[in-house]
C-alpha cells in the first residue's frame, strides 16, 4: 500500500492526480470500520488529514476537514447540534464533514442540514474546481458525484444562512447511535422554512410541500401545525429494517418537524 | 451461622475489601487472553456458514493452501476423536459436516503465520452448499416435535379456581451476553502430544472433558490453564474456539491464537433463549393468587447447550416467588436453525420474570389494589412451598422484605431537568420537556441458587500453608465478577492469616471448581475455601501447640511459640478439600421434587421518563433491594447489582439481536446496542442481609437476582408511563407510539406512594 | 516505515497495508494495554491520545499517524504513580472485568485535562464512547465525580 501525507491542497492534488483510484482518507471512522470488517484493501492512500486548506472555516465555508469537534462548538446551531450527536467524543475529534459527505449514507447527520440550507458541495482536481448542490452530489444510498482524482474541498453555503436552525435525531440509546430518522428545519425572519429529513430515503429529503404551505403561515395554528406534520409524513420515503420500521420513521419525522418548528417558531 | 470473622484481620469477610488484580487492570498491564503470544505462535481463524441451513456439498481447500503463510486447513475429517461436544449432550460436531443448522456455524478451520493472512484463508477455502429452508418459528418446530425438551407442572388443587382472572401473552427478544473480551485463547503443544490450553472461559474442567472426548486424547494431555477473562456473563459457559484451537496446535505443532472479532463473537457464543409466553392468573377478591397456568416456548435454536436447565428455570419459576393453590405450566424448548441459546446471566428466569410481573400488575389493576400489597399478600417465604416443585423452602428466602425495603425507599424528584443528556433522546435533542411523563414500575424476581435437578454439583480448593502464608489453589474462573477478592476474604477470615493469596491452578492440578454461573461460586469455592482455610489453620494450631494463628505463625497464651516457616519443617500443611451444596433431585412426572438447592429473591422499582408519543424512554433511576444471604464484600455486591441492573435494562429498551430467517440482522456493536454511560439509571440498592443455610457465612450468590426482576420493573413503568401494553421486550419506540392503551395497568397514584399493607 | 513518539519513546515499526493504530500497538510495538473490543469505533477499549485529541485506535490507519505523538494507558500515569483517575476508579470499584479500563481511563484523564471539574452530565457525555458491560457505570461516575469535586447534578 502506497500512502502519501500531503501538508497542503497543492499536494494533496497532485497525489490525487498521481493515483486516481486512490483512497481518500480523511478522519478513518468510516473507512477504517471497511478496512477492520469488510477487506477493503486499498493500494494507494492519500492521507488529507493535514492538509492545512482543508481545515478551514470561513463564514459561508467550511472545510471538508473540518471534524465534528469543531462543528459542535461552532456558530452554526444546526450543524452544532447535529454535530453532537455524532457517535462519541473520539469519532468526533477523528470524524470529518467532508468524511461525511464521501461516504453519503443516508444516515449522515450533517446531511440535513446541508440540504435544508441548500448547501454546494465544493469538489477540486488539478483539472479545475466543480461546485455541486447537495442533491446533485448526493446521487444514491452511499453514492456520490466525486469523480477520480477529485477532492472534497469543502461545503458553500448561499448567501446568508437561515436565522433559526433545529435538529433532532432519533434513536434508541441517549448517545452514540446511528439515526432511525433525522430531522433539521430552519425558519428565516419572511417566515421561508426548510424541512430536510435524514434515514428516511435514499439520500437526504426535502419535505418541499410541507414547507411550501408553512412558509405562508405567519403564526402557525394548530391545525396548520398538524398538516405540516402530516405533509412530512406524507413525503418521506422509508424503508424497514433491522433499525426501525418504515411506518414508525414516516410518523416519527412528522412529529419531529413538528416539535422542530415549534422550537424554531418559539 | 458461624462467626468466623477474627479480631485484628483486616480485608476479612463483611468488609469491602478492594479487588487484587485492580492495580494492573488500571494499569492496563493485565493479561488478558487475547494478550496472549507465544514463541513461533500461528493464528487460527474460522471459515463459517452463510446459510442457517445447508447441506455442504463439497469443501476444496486448495485456494487457501495456495496462499504462502497458510500451515493447515481442517474440516470435521480430520478430527480424531468423537467429534462432537455439548453441555448437556455432546449433539454438535467440531466442525460442521453434512449439514449446517445455524448461520455462522463453524466449517473449516485455518491456521497461518499471520493474523492477517489466516483470515485470508479462511475467506478463500471454497465450499459449495446447497442451500435448505431453514426452520426458524420455534412454535411450529414445537408442533413439528422439533424441541430439546417439554416439562409439564401440575402441583396443587387441579379444580381450584379464582373470581378475577387476567391473562397475557408475552414475548422476549434474543439478548446477548457481549462481553467486552471476545473469544480467544492460545494453544501451546508440549511437544509430546499434549497441548497447553490458555483460554478465558467460565468453567476449565467441563471444557477439559469436551476437548478430550472430541479429539479422543487421554485426559493427561490436554490442560486448561485460566488466562484473563473479559467478562462472560454465560457467553463462555459453552466451547467455542477451544477445540479449534487444540486442534490446530496438535495438527501443526506450534503455538496458536485466536481471537475472534465482535462481529463473529456474535455467532461464536449462545444468547438468552427469545421466549414467548402465554399466561392466565386466577386470584380471589382478597387478592390471594389461586391458580396460574402458563406455556412458555424457549427459542434454543439449533443445538442442545444448556437448553433443558434454562426452560426447566423458566418453568420452575414461571409462578415468581409467589403462593399459589394451583399451577399448570407446560413449557418446551425448541430446537430450529436460529442461533444456539444457552446460558446468560439469569438463566431462564427474567424470561417469565416479565410476564409474571406483568401479569402481576394486571391482576392487581383488575382487583383494584395496590400492585405491592398484592406481591406481598402472596409473597413466598421460609417454610413455604415452591408452588411449581412442591419443594419446601427451607432456607432464607426474604421476599416480604425485599419488596418492603425498595416500597419504602424515597422516589426521585418527578421534575425533569431541562437537559438533553437526562431526557428520552439524550442527546439526539428530540424531546422537550414538557413531552415528558414519568412512570413507576415495581417487579420481584425469584431464582435457584448453583446447580439444580441432581446434578453432582461440587467445588475443590486445596489450601496450602507456606512461609508466606496461605495459598488458596482453584481453578475457579475470576470472570471480573470478583470472586478472587471473596475467596481471600473468605482465607483471611477462616484461618487468621492477613496474607491470602489465591492461585489459578490448572485443570491437571486441582478438581473442577464447576461453572462460573449461577450465582454459585462464592457458594461452592467460597464453602471449599472455607473448610480449606479452616482445616490449615487447624493443623497449624495442632503443630505448633498454640491457640492462636496469624502472619508471624502460632500463639499460646499470647506468646509466639511456633513462626510459621516453621510449622513446615514436618512438611508442608495442606488441605484439599471439595465442598457440595445439599443433595437436589430429579423432578417427578409432574415436574415435582427438591429439585433445588436454595433460592434468592430481589426487587426492583424502575423510575422511567418516557416521550409517548415518540415511543423514547430514558430510565432514570432504578431501585433495588437484594437478598444476599450475608454480604461479604458490599462493593463488590453494589458492582454486581449495577452491572447487572444495566443489562436489564438494556433487554428492556435496547438490546435485541434481530434475525430474519434466521440470518442476524445486526451482529455489531453498531447496531446492537449496549446502553452507554448516558443511558445508565441512579441505582439505589439495599442488602437485605439473612443468612442462608449452606453458603459461607451464610452468604448467597449475587450476580444474576439484579437482571431478573430489573426488565421487568422498567417495562411496568413505561406501561404506567404511557398505557400501553407492552408485552414485548425490548421495548421499541413503535410499540409505544403505536401500543393502544389496554385495560388500565397499574395507575400512576398508587405506583407512586407505594406504602406496603398486608 | 513509521515514525510515532510513543508516551515520550521515539518508535519506528512496518504496519501492514491499511492495519489500525491499535494492531500496531498491540502487534509490532508490544504495547497491549489498548483493548480491542470492537474494532468499530463504538466501544472505545481502544481509546488513545493522538496528537492531543482522543480518538479510537482501531479508526486510526497507522500509515497515518507518522510522525505524530501518542499516549497509550501505558503513558498515561503519574510518573510511575497510580494517577488521580486511576486512584479513585480502584478504589470506587469501578474496575471488574478490567477489558474497558484502558480506554476509560484514557478517555477520563483527557477529559479532565481539559475540564478539570466537569458536572456529572458532562463526565457521562465525554465517556459516552466507553462501554462497560460490567459495571452499570454506577461506580466509575462516583470516582470521577469525586476527582472532579462536583456536586453529582
Ligand atoms: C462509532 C461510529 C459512530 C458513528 N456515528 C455517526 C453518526 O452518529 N452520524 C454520522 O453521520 N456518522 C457517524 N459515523 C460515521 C462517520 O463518523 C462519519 O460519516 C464521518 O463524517 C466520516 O468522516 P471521516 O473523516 O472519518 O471519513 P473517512 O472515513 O476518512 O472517509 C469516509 C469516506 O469519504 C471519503 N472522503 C473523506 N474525505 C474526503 C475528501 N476530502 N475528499 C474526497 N473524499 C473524501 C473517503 O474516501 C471515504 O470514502 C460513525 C462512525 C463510527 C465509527
Ligand atoms: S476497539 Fe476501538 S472502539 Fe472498540
Ligand atoms: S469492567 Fe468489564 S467491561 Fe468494564
Amino acid at each position: 500500500m502506497d500512502i502519501t501525507l500531503p501538508r497542503d491542497l497543492e499536494a494533496a492534488l497532485a497525489a490525487a492526480a498521481a493515483a486516481p483510484d486512490a483512497t481518500i482518507l480523511a478522519g478513518g471512522t468510516d473507512l477504517m470500520v471497511g478496512v477492520n470488517y469488510h477487506g477493503v484493501r486499498p493500494s494507494a492512500v492519500v492521507a488529507i488529514r493535514r492538509v492545512a486548506e482543508l481545515q478551514e472555516w470561513e463564514d459561508r465555508f467550511i472545510g471538508a476537514g473540518v471534524t465534528y469537534r469543531r462543528l459542535e462548538a461552532g456558530p452554526i446551531p444546526g450543524l452544532a447540534q447535529a454535530a453532537r450527536t455524532v457517535g462519541s467524543p473520539q469519532i468526533r475529534s477523528a470524524g470529518t464533514i467532508g468524511g461525511n459527505l464521501g461516504t453519503a449514507s443516508p444516515a449522515g447527520d450533517t446531511l440535513p442540514f446541508l440540504a435544508a440550507v441548500d448547501a454546494s458541495v465544493v469538489l477540486r482536481s488539478t483539472a479545475g474546481e466543480r461546485v455541486l448542490r447537495w442533491d446533485e452530489f448526493i446521487t444514491g444510498p452511499k453514492r456520490n458525484a466525486r469523480g477520480p482524482g477529485e477532492l472534497i474541498i469543502g461545503v458553500r453555503f448561499p448567501d446568508r444562512l437561515p436565522r433559526r436552525q433545529a435538529f433532532a435525531k432519533i434513536g434508541v440509546r441517549s448517545a452514540m447511535v446511528i439515526a432511525i430518522a433525522s430531522c433539521c428545519v430552519t425558519r428565516d425572519e419572511d417566515g421561508t422554512t426548510r424541512v430536510a429529513l435524514g434515514s428516511v430515503g435514499p439520500t437526504p429529503i426535502r419535505a418541499r410541500r410541507a414547507e411550501e404551505m408553512i412558509s405562508a403561515e405567519s403564526r402557525p395554528t394548530e391545525a396548520t401545525l398538524t398538516e405540516f406534520s402530516r405533509l412530512v409524513a406524507d413525503e418521506v420515503r422509508p424503508i424497514t429494517d433491522h433499525r426501525s420500521t418504515a411506518e414508525y420513521r414516516r410518523y416519527a419525522s412528522g412529529v419531529m418537524a413538528r416539535r422542530l418548528l415549534e422550537r424554531v417558531l418559539s | 451461622m458461624t462467626t468466623l470473622v477474627r479480631p485484628g484481620i483486616v480485608g476479612g469477610v463483611g468488609t469491602s475489601l478492594l479487588r487484587p488484580d485492580g492495580i494492573p487492570k488500571i494499569k492496563g498491564e493485565f493479561a488478558f487472553s487475547s494478550d496472549l503470544e507465544a514463541e513461533g505462535m500461528l493464528w487460527g481463524a474460522t471459515v463459517r456458514s452463510p446459510h442457517p441451513r445447508a447441506r455442504i456439498v463439497a469443501i476444496d481447500a486448495a485456494p487457501a493452501l495456495a496462499i504462502s503463510g497458510v500451515r493447515t486447513v481442517l474440516t470435521q475429517d480430520d478430527v480424531p476423536g468423537s467429534g462432537h461436544f455439548g453441555l448437556e449432550r455432546p449433539d454438535q460436531p467440531v466442525l460442521a459436516f453434512g449439514e449446517t443448522r445455524y448461520w455462522g456455524q463453524p466449517v473449516a478451520i485455518v491456521a497461518a503465520e499471520d493474523h492477517e493472512t489466516a483470515r485470508r484463508a479462511a475467506d478463500a477455502v471454497r465450499i459449495e452448499y446447497e442451500v435448505l429452508a431453514p426452520l426458524v418459528d420455534p412454535a411450529e418446530a414445537v408442533r413439528l416435535g422439533s424441541t430439546f425438551r417439554t416439562i409439564e407442572i401440575r402441583n396443587g388443587d387441579p379444580d381450584a379456581h379464582g373470581e378475577i382472572v387476567v391473562t397475557g401473552e408475552y414475548e422476549v427478544g434474543m439478548q446477548d451476553q457481549a462481553p467486552l473480551g471476545t473469544e480467544s485463547g492460545l494453544a501451546i503443544p508440549d511437544g509430546m502430544g499434549g497441548v497447553d490450553l490458555h483460554i478465558a472461559t467460565q468453567w476449565l474442567h467441563a471444557d477439559h472433558e469436551q476437548v478430550v472426548a472430541a479429539l479422543g486424547l487421554p485426559p493427561d494431555q490436554i490442560r486448561l490453564h485460566n488466562a484473563g477473562v473479559g467478562g462472560a456473563f454465560g457467553s463462555r459457559e459453552d466451547i467455542s474456539l477451544q477445540i479449534h484451537l487444540c486442534l490446530l496446535a496438535l495438527r501443526t505443532g506450534r503455538p496458536v491464537k485466536m481471537v475472534y472479532d465482535r462481529a463473529e463473537s456474535f455467532v461464536g457464543h449462545v444468547h438468552r433463549h427469545p421466549a414467548r409466553m402465554r399466561y392466565r392468573h386466577e386470584a380471589d377478591r382478597d387478592g390471594t393468587l389461586v391458580r396460574v397456568e402458563a406455556d412458555l416456548v424457549f427459542d434454543g435454536g439449533a443445538y442442545a447447550s444448556t437448553s433443558s436447565a434454562v426452560l426447566a428455570n423458566g418453568c420452575y419459576f414461571a409462578v415468581g416467588p409467589y403462593r399459589a393453590k394451583s399451577v399448570h405450566i407446560t413449557g418446551a424448548s425448541a430446537r430450529t436453525n436460529n442461533p444456539t441459546a444457552g446460558a446468560m446471566r439469569g438463566f431462564g428466569a427474567p424470561q417469565p420474570c416479565f410476564a409474571y410481573e406483568a401479569q402481576m400488575d394486571r391482576l392487581a389493576a383488575a382487583l383494584g389494589m395496590d400492585p405491592v400489597a398484592l406481591r406481598l399478600r402472596n409473597a413466598l417465604g421460609t417454610g413455604d412451598r415452591i408452588p411449581t416443585t412442591n419443594q419446601v423452602i427451607v432456607g432464607s428466602l426474604p421476599t416480604r422484605e425485599v419488596i418492603e425495603s425498595v416500597a419504602a425507599m424515597p422516589l426521585p424528584d418527578p421534575e425533569t431537568a431541562d437537559d438533553p443528556r437526562s431526557l428520552p433522546g439524550g442527546t439526539g435533542l428530540t424531546t422537550p420537556p414538557g413531552a415528558v411523563r414519568r412512570g413507576i414500575g415495581f417487579a420481584v424476581g425469584i431464582k435457584n441458587l448453583a446447580f439444580s435437578e441432581s446434578f453432582d454439583d461440587f467445588s475443590e480448593v486445596r489450601g496450602v500453608l507456606t512461609a508466606d502464608g496461605l495459598e488458596l489453589h482453584t481453578a475457579a474462573c475470576e470472570n471480573g465478577q470478583g470472586m478472587v477478592t471473596v475467596l481471600e476474604q473468605i482465607g483471611r477470615s477462616a484461618s487468621g492469616l492477613q496474607r491470602v493469596t489465591v492461585v489459578f491452578a490448572d485443570t491437571s492440578k486441582i478438581g473442577s471448581a464447576g461453572s462460573t454461573s449461577a450465582s454459585r461460586q462464592t457458594q461452592m469455592t467460597g464453602g471449599a475455601a472455607l473448610r480449606a482455610a479452616t482445616a490449615v489453620r487447624e493443623e497449624a494450631l495442632r503443630r505448633g501447640g498454640g491457640d492462636h494463628l496469624d502472619d508471624a505463625g502460632v500463639w499460646r497464651g499470647g506468646r509466639l511459640v511456633a513462626p510459621l516457616a516453621g510449622l513446615l519443617g514436618d512438611g508442608p500443611i495442606e488441605h484439599l478439600e471439595r465442598f457440595r451444596h445439599p443433595p437436589t433431585a430429579k423432578p417427578d412426572a409432574f415436574g415435582r421434587g427438591d429439585v433445588h438447592a436454595g433460592f434468592v429473591v430481589a426487587a426492583h422499582r424502575a423510575v422511567v421518563d418516557v416521550d409517548p408519543e415518540l415511543g423514547l424512554v430514558r430510565v432514570v433511576r432504578l431501585d433495588t433491594a437484594q437478598d444476599v444471604g450475608r454480604a461479604l464484600n458490599p462493593l463488590s455486591i453494589l458492582g454486581q447489582i449495577e452491572g447487572g441492573i444495566m443489562q436489564g435494562v438494556g433487554l428492556a429498551v435496547m438490546e435485541e439481536i434481530v434475525l430474519e430467517g434466521g440470518v442476524m440482522k445486526n451482529a455489531s456493536f453498531t447496531d446492537y446496542l449496549l446502553p452507554t454511560f448516558l443511558d445508565a439509571p441512579q441505582v439505589e440498592a439495599i442488602l437485605v442481609e439473612q443468612p442462608d443455610h449452606w453458603g459461607p457465612f451464610g452468604a448467597k450468590g449475587v450476580g444474576e437476582p439484579p437482571t431478573i426482576s430489573s426488565t421487568a420493573a422498567v417495562a411496568a413503568a413505561i406501561r404506567d408511563a404511557t398505557g400501553a401494553p407492552i408485552n414485548r421486550v425490548p421495548v421499541r419506540p413503535q410499540d409505544i407510539a403505536f401500543g393502544s392503551p389496554e385495560s388500565p395497568v397499574t395507575s400512576h397514584q398508587q405506583a407512586k406512594s407505594p406504602r406496603p399493607r398486608s | 516505515m513509521i515514525r510515532i513518539t510513543v508516551n515520550g519513546v521515539a518508535r519506528t515499526a512496518d504496519p501492514a497495508g491499511p492495519e489500525s493504530l491499535l494492531t500496531t500497538l498491540r502487534d509490532r510495538l508490544g504495547l497491549p494495554g489498548s483493548k480491542n473490543a470492537c474494532e468499530q469505533g463504538e466501544c472505545g477499549s481502544c481509546s488513545v491520545i493522538l496528537d492531543g485529541e482522543l480518538v479510537c485506535s482501531c479508526l486510526v490507519m497507522a500509515a497515518d499517524a507518522d510522525g505524530s505523538e501518542v499516549r497509550t494507558i501505558e503513558g498515561i500515569d503519574d510518573h510511575g504513580t497510580l494517577n488521580a483517575i486511576q486512584e479513585a476508579m480502584v478504589g470506587a470499584g469501578g474496575v471488574q472485568c478490567g477489558f474497558c479500563t484502558p480506554g476509560i481511563v484514557v478517555a477520563a484523564t483527557h477529559l479532565f485535562e481539559a475540564n478539570p471539574h466537569p458536572t456529572e452530565g458532562e463526565i457521562r457525555e465525554a465517556l459516552a464512547g466507553n462501554i462497560c458491560r460490567c459495571t452499570g457505570y454506577g461506580a466509575i461516575v462516583r470516582a470521577l465525580t469525586a476527582v472532579a469535586g462536583t456536586e453529582a447534578s
